[in-house]
């Protein structure tokens, strides 16, 4: 086991994931602390852009693992291509963003490399005796925990996006290409279609800003207003259950224990009570923001800035005064 | 077809957790456990294919968990399953959830499963490690967080529909595989209290650690991560109400954004 800490950065369509450039935040601190490099791995098909966008975030080494048959993410050609990665880098320890391509296929290289492994973490250090420790919330938000590994195999940990912020100023880095060998039954998986939904309006899971509305928008058409702000923070549009529910908003947009887990710098939650479901998948944004008409609501038990008034009211207006700043 | 749907036995969303004195794990003392609402999908969908289809053998349910796992196990069984096996043994406490899939692959590996069914993710530790891992350990395919399923007619492969950052994802998968389950693949019927009786008569067969072959082996290849120093999640600090007409507390709440949180 060599020093090094490995980072998986996410890419789709040549574009990376910025969840995956956070982490290389933490993995250069953890490099301090092991003495080794920081070395970034890359899979997909093309990933030039993807690359040079990754220089700009410092590591030491970029791995590129390139091949047609990795145009799309498979569970099973990505694990082979990030194991062939982890073998050829013989990492201590290996960081993915925790997004959907992170956590479908951090368990399964782990699996595959007999390493530990840890989701969602929000803080790594190592301890005295070189062991990773991390931080990582659990019970929906309800509990934090401590998981230490064992200090003699490969340590894995998906990070919470938005946590870390992307470290940039890079230079060129040395770059690497591994091959792609296909382990046999890589091809059992086939993608036939990938369909982008939401048209302009960026999704929950990939917006710094989210603009969310519950059961008090009583319709599909008044979500207008919440699209309005949206659109002028650049902002994506969520929704509690029970507007989901109703059918104001399809289920893609919901946020919460059985929705979408979000952390964005900035959660604006008009009508929405603040059930404990609902806090479940929001709890860990930045900064949290509530309108609502009844003061006891306990969304504002969590909010950092509240107004108690009748959002029909306080949305409009908050969209235009957004419009004057002209971000 | 074979299914198998694995589950987990946790405390109820509603729950206030708190943490034991020595910080160790929760207080469970008490706590209201339920079958994790995602698995409530996996076990739905599995008794919708066996009811649609005529190859369908069985629907069999998986559990690792104490006694009062089992609990679980009956709702299940409720529902449709036919069978059941709980994996009970104190040894099986202190697995991590890698652990507990090397774990499960070995008893089931030569089950003749055609498809395994799982929650996206389990409500108590909300990581969704365990079916992936589950996957990998038998070297099947897997497609998480599938919001819609449909097995081909010969039984040979399935079509899934999983929703990703901001798309569709659209796939083709060969049998065997693991899917694990996201809302709106379907909602879990009732289990009637009729129901609920007769599933006290289905068979559940128990194991412990001495009945898997290998045990001390098969879990020591993988995992180790060690849960402790629990603590209730840090506080917010209160929060600012801002009053007055609209216009003035938006403009506020505008000013604020900007020049404190540094959010827009
Ligand atoms: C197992 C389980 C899983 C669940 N998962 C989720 C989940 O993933 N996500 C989720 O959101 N919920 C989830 N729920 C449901 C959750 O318990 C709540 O029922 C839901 O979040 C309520 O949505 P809401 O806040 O929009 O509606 P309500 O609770 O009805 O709140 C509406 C709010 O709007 C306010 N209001 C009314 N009119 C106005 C106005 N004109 N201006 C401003 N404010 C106004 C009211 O004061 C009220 O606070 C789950 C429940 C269970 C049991």
């Amino acid at each position: 086991m060599t020093n090094d800490i490995l980072v998986f950065v996410e890419q789709r369509d040549d574009r990376v994931h910025p969840a995956g450039l956070q982490c290389l935040t933490p993995a250069r601190e953890l490099a301090g602390k092991t003495g080794g490099q920081v070395v970034a791995c890359l899979i997909g098909e093309g990933i030039d852009q993807a690359t040079a966008a990754l220089e700009q975030a410092g590591p030491d080494r970029i791995l590129i693992v390139r091949d047609p048959a990795l145009k799309d993410y498979s569970a099973l050609r990505y694990r082979t291509a990030l194991a062939a990665a982890v073998e050829h880098c013989d990492p201590k320890v290996l960081l993915l963003p925790a997004s959907f391509m992170g956590r479908d296929l951090a368990p399964r290289v782990a699996m595959r490399t007999g390493a530990a492994l840890a989701t969602d973490v929000i803080e790594l250090t190592l301890t005295d005796d070189g062991a990773l420790d991390v931080v990582r919330p659990l019970y929906n938000g309800k509990a934090t925990c401590h998981v230490t590994f064992p200090a003699d195999r490969l340590a894995i940990a998906s990070v919470r996006p938005n946590t870390f912020a992307a470290p940039t100023g890079g230079s060129a880095a040395q770059k690497e290409e591994i091959p792609y060998a296909p382990a046999p039954g890589d091809d059992r998986i086939t993608v036939k279609e990938v369909a982008k939904t939401g048209g302009d309006i960026k999704d929950v899971t990939e917006a710094d800003i989210i603009v969310s509305g519950g059961r008090a928008l009583k319709s599909e058409e008044n979500f207008k207003i919440i699209y309005d702000l949206a659109r002028v923070l650049d902002a994506a549009v969520g929704a509690s259950r029970a507007a989901c529910d109703a059918g104001y908003q399809p289920h893609s947009r919901q946020v919460g224990l059985t929705g979408k887990t979000v952390t964005p710098k900035l959660y604006i939650a008009c009508g929405i009570s603040g059930a404990i479901q609902h806090l479940a998948g929001m709890r860990g944004s930045k900064t949290i923001v509530a309108i609502n008409t009844d003061p006891e609501a306990p969304m504002f038990k969590v909010a950092d800035y509240g107004i108690v008034d009748d959002l029909f009211k306080v949305v409009p207006a908050l969209t235009e005064e957004v419009r004057k700043l002209e971000l | 077809m074979k299914i198998l749907v694995v589950v987990k036995q946790v405390p109820d969303s509603t729950t206030n957790i708190k943490i034991r004195p020595d910080g160790e794990d929760i207080e469970r003392d008490g706590v209201k456990m339920v079958l994790d609402p995602f698995d409530e999908f996996a076990i739905e969908q599995a008794v919708q294919l066996k009811e649609k289809r005529s190859d369908v053998e069985s629907v069999t349910v998986l559990i690792v968990g104490p006694q009062k796992a089992a609990e679980a196990l009956r709702t299940t069984l409720a529902v449709g399953a036919d069978d059941a096996i709980h994996l009970l043994d104190e040894a099986f406490d202190t697995l991590d959830e890698l652990q507990t899939a090397a774990l499960i692959a070995a008893v089931v590996r030569d089950g003749g499963y055609d498809l395994v069914l799982r929650g996206k993710q389990e409500i108590d530790l909300d990581s969704g490690q365990l079916g992936p891992a589950l996957a990998e350990a038998l070297d099947w395919p897997h497609v998480g967080a599938v919001t819609r399923l449909e097995v081909a007619a010969d039984g040979k492969s399935l079509a899934a529909s999983r929703r990703i950052e901001g798309a569709e994802e659209r796939v083709e998968v060969a049998l065997p595989a693991l899917i694990t389950c996201e809302k709106g693949l379907c909602e879990m019927r009732y289990p009637s209290l009729p129901n609920l009786m007769k599933a006290k008569k289905k068979p559940v067969k128990t194991l412990a650690a001495a009945d898997v072959p290998g045990f001390a082996e098969v879990i020591g290849r993988v995992g180790g991560a060690r849960m402790h120093r629990f603590a209730p999640p840090p506080e917010r600090p209160p929060g600012k109400i801002l009053e007055g007409e609209t216009a003035e507390t938006v403009k506020e709440l505008v000013r604020l954004l900007r020049e404190e949180a540094k959010a827009i």
